[in-house]
């Protein structure tokens, strides 16, 4: 018992989103990016796809999150990509047949907003590496530099179903750096983890931290944070502009290299999503403005607790809104958040995320995901089951740029597939199998498949055993 | 209150009803008059003043009972101006009852109670002995009309967040902790000469030395907030040399010695969703709660998140996907509670002559399809509106209607 919780989590973590409309990062599965400032490889993804025998699951009822909920249906996978989904699938003489009687299959879960690995267990000051919390503009930082692939909370994600995370720095800066989009694997390094062809998130943050953190030094106001905002990208688009001039002609020395403008001229670019951590409906209009300002859109709000506010404005700029549940009150810009929040921004047509910016509610991302669709039936508002699983996949996988390579149960996707033991919208399903990219990384009844950390060995109790 | 309201009887009628301290019942009436249940039964005759709810299909449990939290103490976790739970002053704080500093006008309250919680320990935080919890309804307009029992319970940390009190290490906490006790008895022993200034120096303030005596006498529980199994060990040694009503808060390696505790027959307040490891407790695992109760301890289920204390319900849901009994799950959010806190006579139960703390539900309390459809306390009807449904009524429809 630690009260109080939300406090802390309040103080320390915040959130961001992605660039919208105008200028969208495309989705690659090969390759990453192109044109930046320099033109060298940048701590590139080392991501290799595990060998596995093709599986297929049959006779469960499979939520693929494109409209569909199939009774008695099967899911085939092989070489990490799903082959069928149907009714009636045949099973390869070389497949692992996994009996799904009495079971739900889903995509992987994948969470928009986690801390895994920057905020690690066990959360002592070594391992608090979310927030460089020594300049408001902190453009040049990558959340992947801090990331620990030991955390002893990514097996507890792993065994809640979820297979992608966009692993952010923290809230405390307007601009707090750059996300890692990470596939929720055992690993030694992050390069390892890092999802393959997926562009950045760039992280900013609206309201209460980032005038907190720096109310001595400013910004101390929203006026201020806003203010803070315009200078970076006033000074980014001059250095885009110095860069691009130069890599037309690559005459005479190149421009000097500043890495906090590199990455906000990528976002001019439309190569990053801006991932903005932002409650208050009114600042989230504000931001839709400063990026029209500079031409680039809000890929998703997060935290977005009164999305609902201004659910028609998201939708006409093609923004995600990443919410929790029901979380509220830990301050004043959260003391407007309602059950309702993601039911009504999916009423009014915009997308809709459950996200968790929590070690714990990252374990149980379907489960919140089903509080919010019942709380919204209960006011009247249809959500569709598949509707509610989309927010914790496909609408997810959006948000990152990904959604043509996961989110969804369909021939060609990546296999990241999850088996529960019963409805993932009941409060008593437990995911039982998750594989990632055709991986079986956990099975809740093989000890062969429950990885552990490095952390946790010698020190942590096994599950099922005593010291 | 409206005395007439009062004492008109209601009718719940044609439900599944879970008195807990007994079997349920198939197409059962619980009757109410005079913010009392007077009847539980089936086949029962319906007095003819009587308001019926036609409750056929559906789930009727006595209120559930949040055996942690701070509501009515805190509004705005960051806003230092809402918040009285916790008294920075000194880190022996057992003269400090929180029941004054209780605000009735909490928006909490309403949001929480719609969801089905009725009663809650509110209780203090920070320090070595934090000071007095109090056990609250959810409804009234005055901090007495809430209160149902204070104190309830004296709390003390001996978690790593105490270490601070002890001089940086856990086996300073248990020195200090005893001096503490010790000088109280001293102090009761000696009152005289400490009024004439003849006795040496005490650990603590006499006020908060002669708050801990209902405690050093048996008479209020303390509940000791452990995580480590050393510390709840140490809570468990400390409980048995000083011959204390124990209550274990936390104890989350509490698995590890479940049958230890079930011997000292300390009950144990758990969250069934605390599982992040720390140095406190590296041994956190859901089944904690489980692993408890099929041990023998009584356990409470609690939410510690108190603006989520509604979450309740999904922390007894996954207590039982995590293998505790479903019956077991739901005593631990209402009678278990309600006698660990000393209130089982009037609260925790439907039986004849309890207090009318009663809800409704479509059907199982802990799954997220389940809607409540009626509350009670001290059988008046709550209306199920709250500042969050005003918010959804503004916002139900674009552009909102003010």
């Amino acid at each position: 018992m630690r009260l109080p919780i939300p406090a802390l989590v309040a103080a320390v973590v915040g959130c961001a989103t992605a660039g919208a409309t105008p200028q969208q990062p495309t989705p690659q599965t090969s390759q990453p990016t192109v044109v930046t400032s320099v033109d060298r490889p940048q701590y590139p993804s080392t991501y290799q796809r595990h060998a596995n025998p093709p599986v297929l699951i049959r006779n469960a009822t499979v939520m693929t999150a494109t409209g569909q909920e199939i009774a008695h249906g099967a899911v085939l996978f092989r070489d990490g990509r799903i082959v069928a989904v149907g009714a009636a699938v045949d099973a390869p003489a070389d497949a692992i047949v996994v009996d799904g009687t009495g079971k739900y299959v889903t995509p992987g879960l994948i969470d928009t907003h986690s801390h895994l690995g920057v905020y690690a267990a066990p959360g002592t000051d070594a391992e608090s590496d979310g927030n460089e919390a020594t300049n408001p503009v902190t453009a040049e930082v990558w959340a992947e530099h801090s990331f620990w692939p030991q955390d002893p909370q990514i097996p507890l994600a792993i065994a809640g179903g979820i297979t992608t995370i966009e692993a952010l720095p923290g809230s405390a800066n307007l601009i707090g750096g750059r996300s890692a989009i990470l596939k929720l694997i055992p690993a030694r390094t992050v390069q390892e983890m890092k999802f393959p062809g997926a562009s950045y998130g760039l992280k900013m943050a609206c309201g209460e931290n980032p005038k907190r953190v720096y109310q001595n030094r400013g910004p101390s106001t929203r006026m201020g944070n806003m203010a803070g905002d315009r200078a970076a990208f006033i000074q980014a688009e001059q250095y885009r502009h110095r860069w691009d001039a130069w890599n037309a002609t690559k005459k005479g020395d190149p421009p000097a290299r500043n890495l906090k403008l590199e990455t906000l001229a990528e976002v001019l670019r439309g190569h990053m999503y801006v991932q903005n951590h932002c409650y208050r409906a009114d600042e989230m209009a504000q931001m839709l403005d400063l990026g029209r300002e500079f031409g680039f859109g809000i890929r998703g709000f997060h935290h977005a607790v009164e999305a609902y506010k201004i659910a028609d404005l998201l939708a006409k700029a093609g923004t995600s809104a990443s919410v929790w549940a029901d979380w509220w009150g830990f301050k004043e810009e959260a003391m407007d958040g309602i059950p309702e929040n993601a039911a009504l921004v999916q009423q009014a047509g915009a997308r809709t995320v459950i996200h968790s910016d929590s070690p714990s509610g990252i374990q149980r991302l379907n489960q919140e995901a089903a509080k919010a669709m019942y709380a919204g039936r209960r006011a009247g508002i249809e959500i569709t089951r598949d509707q509610a699983i989309r927010w914790v996949t496909a609408n997810a996988a959006w948000t990152l740029g990904l959604d043509s390579v996961i989110g969804t149960l369909e021939p060609g996707k990546m296999a990241d597939v999850v088996v529960w033991s019963g409805d993932p919208l009941s409060v008593y399903a437990r995911a039982e199998q998750v594989y990632n990219d055709g991986w079986l990384v956990y099975d809740r009844n093989d000890p062969r498949h429950q990885p552990r950390t490095d952390f946790e060995l010698g020190q942590v109790p096994a599950p099922g055993r005593d010291r | 209150m409206n005395p007439i309201l009062l004492a008109q009887a209601i009718a719940i009628t044609g439900a599944t009803v879970f008195p807990v301290s007994s079997p349920k019942l198939e197409h059962a009436t619980v009757l109410i008059r005079d913010g009392r249940i007077v009847a539980v039964g089936t086949n029962m005759a319906i007095p003819t003043d009587a308001t019926r709810i036609d409750a056929a299909g559906k789930w009727v449990t006595p209120g559930l009972f949040d055996g942690a939290g701070q509501l009515g103490l805190t509004e705005i976790d960051a806003v230092p101006e809402t918040n009285e739970g916790n008294l920075r002053t000194d880190d022996v704080s057992a003269a400090f009852n929180v029941g004054e500093g209780i605000n009735p006008a909490s928006v909490l309250i309403p949001i929480t109670r719609i969801q089905g919680v009725t009663t809650s320990l509110t209780m203090p935080s920070g320090g070595l002995i934090s000071g007095q919890a109090v056990v609250i309804n959810l409804d009234g307009n005055a901090i007495e009309t809430m209160i149902v029992r204070s104190p309830a319970a004296m709390v003390m940390d001996l978690s790593a967040n105490a270490k601070a009190a002890g001089g940086g290490s856990r086996a300073g906490v248990a020195e200090r902790l005893r001096r503490v006790f010790d000088d109280a008895r001293e102090y009761a022993r000696r009152t005289t000469d400490y009024r004439k200034n003849e006795i040496q120096p005490l650990a603590a303030p006499a006020r908060d030395l002669e708050a801990l005596l209902p405690v050093l006498h048996g008479e209020l529980p303390l509940v000791a907030i452990a995580n480590r199994r050393s510390d709840i060990e140490t809570a468990l040694r400390i409980g048995a040399e000083y011959k204390l009503r124990l209550i274990l808060a936390g104890a989350a390696e509490g698995w590890m010695i479940a049958d230890k505790i079930a011997a000292a027959g300390v009950p144990v307040l758990v969250e069934p969703l605390d599982n992040i490891p720390s140095y406190d407790a590296l041994g956190i695992r859901y089944e904690n709660a489980s692993l408890l109760s099929h041990a023998g301890v009584k356990v409470v289920l609690m939410e510690t998140d108190t603006h989520n204390s509604r979450n309740l319900r999904q922390q007894a849901g996954n207590a039982v996907s995590y293998g505790m009994d479903w019956d077991a799950a739901l005593r631990a959010v209402t009678l278990t509670p309600a006698e660990v806190f000393g209130v089982a006579d009037r609260y925790g139960s439907l039986e004849t002559g309890k207090v009318a703390n009663v809800v409704v539900w479509s059907g199982d309390p802990f799954e997220f399809s389940t809607a409540v459809e009626h509350v009670f306390i001290r059988g008046r009807e709550i209306p199920l509106t709250s500042r969050q449904t005003e918010l959804l009524d503004r916002y139900r429809s674009l552009p909102p209607r003010y």
